[in-house]
């Protein structure tokens, strides 16, 4: 079964979260990441994602097994979609199974934190009257998840 | 040696192509393409962005040194989610 998807296709979060089912687990946490319609108070049209395939499935593929390995956990499934995504679709689906609801919830949690820092995905808001490349030019940007998953830690 | 060099999303754009052949010394490392690119399109990124470069689909560390046929790309700061 296909655990990593980049596609230009509408998401179906039920079909991601079917791939992470099985008797075993007893818990299963589904995320969805969704389209904001306003950035700043601008109102938001429509967003086009643009990813450097090859590598991203690599990268999304380093999180999944890195957070399995982590959370001696087996079922992680992580679909994104490119392309233009209208205000309220769902552009990312990260669905996570464990025996107990700890792991699943954890791993769900730093999965989106640590696709967000690696993973070579580029969003673009479109306004009524422009566009702009998400991911400011302060925004500091670093390929090590550590600091985000430190974060975390000291967070729960 | 002859590097081909991709540019994504706002580094296309600013840059206005998608690709670019560049010419290097033999042995020059990730760091020296950064600089030549800078020179180049001295608006692509601001002096304190970091340009950060993928070297066949993986991120590359400053001194790495390439390889004629390598695949490079310049990554721009990352938004996907």
């Amino acid at each position: 079964m296909q655990m990593i998807e980049i596609t230009t296709s509408p998401l179906d979060p039920e079909q991601v979260t079917r791939k992470v089912m099985r008797d075993s687990n007893g818990a299963v946490v589904t995320f969805l990441g969704t389209t904001r319609d306003n950035f700043e108070g601008k109102r938001v049209v429509t967003l086009e994602y643009e990813a450097f395939e090859e590598m991203a499935v690599k990268e999304l593929e380093k999180v999944r097994q890195g957070l399995l390995d982590e959370f001696g956990i087996e079922d992680m499934a992580i679909s994104h979609r490119i392309g233009r995504v209208d205000i309220g679709e769902t552009s990312l689906v990260v669905a996570v199974a464990s025996p107990h609801r700890k792991e699943a919830f954890m791993a769900c949690h730093k999965a989106v934190d640590w696709l967000k820092e690696t993973v070579p995905i580029w969003k673009k808001e479109v306004y009524e009257d422009g566009s702009r490349w998400v991911a400011c030019e302060d925004h500091e940007f670093t390929h090590e998840h550590a600091s985000a998953v430190e974060e975390l830690v000291a967070d729960s | 040696m002859e590097i081909t060099v991709r540019f994504f999303a706002l580094y296309r754009e600013r840059a206005g192509l998608s690709s670019l052949a560049m010419e290097l010394p033999d042995g020059a490392s990730v760091a020296a393409l950064t600089d030549v690119v800078r020179q180049r399109f001295p608006r692509l990124a601001p002096p304190e962005v970091k340009i950060v470069v993928a070297v066949n689909a993986e991120y590359a560390e400053p001194e790495q040194v390439l390889r004629p046929g390598d695949d490079v790309c310049l990554i721009p700061p990352v938004s996907g989610g």
